[in-house]
């Protein structure tokens, strides 16, 4: 075989598909619904051609939420395909791909169709309704108004404390996310934006202001997978066929000692002996370390990384996490602009949230779909020169890990 | 008449009646020592240890800030907010002998300006939000060297 990695972990890309990403209130069947055509046209196939389909559920939509593969499926008609779907916050994305890819992988299923949507609500998320005082969720909201920018700010500003970070580096993240998305013809934000105007925007949670934290958003994103069998069979065109090398969707390890939304503590290092509180290497950097022992590459192999920049300063936080410098360097390599288009590593060359905004379970499955146009060398106006691998990283409520590696 | 006094939940810490120094009620797990805040009934967290016996233990009154930031817009409910809204501070505080971070309000009247990493904290009780003529009351945290929180005459 020509190829210089065996087949038994790779799935291919044959499809990628979006519905544009901003707020509108629609139901969100509808968004996935438009991804999913657009990602079986993609890949020259047709609805009846998938064995399994693979939801990533919304739970802010009620019941069909919930089911959301079934929903989806009913929506694009009953034909008796088998069906998943998954919870998992902000990896849901990442867990539908991975349950879509251990059905190809088993053999159990040749092709297979991932969808994740969602219709959001207007300002801050909220927790879901009702008094429920046995759910971490809503009692952090009750007993401490700590909404989701808080515990951003938290790492924020311990980045400024321990690492000499500055309110000018968030900007300017926002600034070369601003710019990236430009061209994006998915992107909610196409705007660009200067740091003076991200510094003189609203402070939210000091220090993060309000252009620095990411909205909430309707979208939707598909993609259809398939064994590196079925490609070759089905494969064609002149695109680069696009694999799934590694499917990371890891827990943290006891003792996860950095405080994460949405708990009121971290895991006691007193019984483990292990690392002082707050000062453990932690879960974020755990979660592309095991999409890389998978893949069997290493960082330096990558050409682009699409995070997840809830904020601007966790953005640096992952170039981190995803091994792209040591701890404390990536002010460094945003400054050195590394991280921009044109640089070594370009980071989140779609925008990022930051001109997407969260559409919970469509992000992890649009930050693959990125990084397969990326790969096919199909991003007009923000493509990054001969990118070869690309890697995604994000981090879900109650320790769900994502990460996903791919290669042309 | 002063207000019932509540806590705003139910066995998460003490309130310092009786003149007792309040503190949060965490978990010590008998088995391997392990702590846990909210306290922990039924499992420990430690994945080497299947103990089902846990002792409630106050936990320490006092530690050093990892990290801050404050709340300038106010949160949604369930937050009861003052009306008008009056923005406050959040801190995520090192207990040194129980090795976790745990978080928790600044007391009223305390700004970023005057929080920095490692600063030491002392645990206090005051309230939350009232309602129906009861103070509903949380744990908050006082920077050592600030003014004491705005408590009833
Ligand atoms: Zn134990």
């Amino acid at each position: 075989m020509p190829d210089d990695k065996p087949d038994d972990k790779k799935v291919a890309v044959l499809g990628a598909g979006m519905h544009e990403w901003g707020k509108w209130g629609r139901p969100f069947v509808e968004y996935g619904l438009a991804a999913a055509r657009d990602a079986l046209a993609d890949a020259g196939l047709g609805w009846r051609d998938m064995q399994f389909v693979s939801g990533a559920d919304t739970i802010r939509n009620g019941y069909p939420g919930f089911v959301s593969g079934a929903t989806f499926a009913q929506a694009l008609g009953w034909t008796g395909a088998r069906v998943s779907s998954v919870y998992a916050a902000c990896a849901s994305g990442a867990v539908a791909i991975a349950n879509a890819r251990a059905q190809i992988l088993a053999g159990l299923c040749d092709v297979a169709l991932v969808v994740g949507a969602d219709t959001t609500p207007k300002g801050f998320f909220a927790p879901v309704g009702g008094d429920r005082k046995d759910d971490p969720d809503w009692l952090r909201f009750h007993l401490m108004g700590a909404t989701n920018p808080t515990y951003f700010a938290l790492y924020a500003r311990r980045r400024m404390d321990r690492f000499g970070a500055t309110e000018e580096d968030f900007a300017q993240v926002k600034v070369k996310n601003a710019r990236h998305g430009l061209a994006n013809p998915y992107a909610r934000y196409r705007k660009e934006v200067t740091v003076d105007e991200v510094l003189s925007s609203p402070m939210v949670a000091d220090p993060l202001r309000l252009l620095e934290i990411c909205a909430t958003s309707d979208g939707g994103a598909a993609l259809v997978l398939s064994s590196m069998e079925f490609a070759r069979r089905h494969a064609g065109g002149a695109a680069p066929l696009v694999t799934i090398d590694a499917v990371s969707t890891v827990t943290p390890t006891f003792p996860n000692t950095v405080i994460e939304m949405p708990n009121f503590s971290t895991d006691s290092a007193a019984s483990t002996g292990g690392p002082e509180a707050g000062t453990a290497a932690g879960f974020r950097p755990s979660i592309a370390t095991a999409a890389y022992a998978e893949a069997g590459i290493g960082p330096e192999d990558v050409s682009l990384a699409e995070v997840y920049d809830l904020s601007s300063a966790l953005e640096l936080d992952w170039y981190e996490d995803i091994g792209l410098c040591g701890e404390g360097e990536a002010e460094k390599l945003l400054r050195d602009g590394v991280t921009s288009l044109g640089g070594r590593v370009p980071v989140n060359p779609s925008g990022g949230l930051s001109c997407f905004g969260e559409a919970i379970p469509a992000q992890a499955i649009a930050q693959v779909c990125e990084c397969v146009w990326q790969l096919r060398g199909a991003a007009t106006g923000h493509q990054v020169e001969g990118a070869t691998v690309a890697v995604t990283a994000n981090q879900g409520l109650f320790g769900h890990g994502s990460s996903v590696l791919l290669s042309r | 008449m002063a207000p019932t006094r509540v806590p705003a939940v139910e066995g998460w810490f003490t309130t310092g009646n009786d003149g007792a120094a309040p503190a949060l009620l965490g978990s010590r797990c008998e088995g391997c020592g392990t702590f846990a805040f909210p306290a922990e009934a039924s499992y420990c967290r430690n994945p080497d240890c299947t103990s089902t016996s846990f002792e409630t233990v106050e936990l320490s009154r006092r530690g050093r800030i990892w990290s801050y930031t404050d709340a300038r817009y106010q949160p949604p409910p369930p937050y009861r907010a003052a009306d008008p809204y009056v923005p406050f501070c959040l801190v995520a505080v090192e207990l040194a002998a129980e090795k976790l971070v745990v978080m928790g309000q600044v007391v009223a009247g305390v700004t970023v300006d005057e929080l920095t990493v490692g600063d030491e904290v002392e645990l206090v009780v005051d309230t939350l939000y009232t309602e129906d003529g009861c103070d509903y009351l949380v744990w908050k945290w006082r920077p050592l060297g600030a003014t004491a929180p705005g408590q009833e005459a």
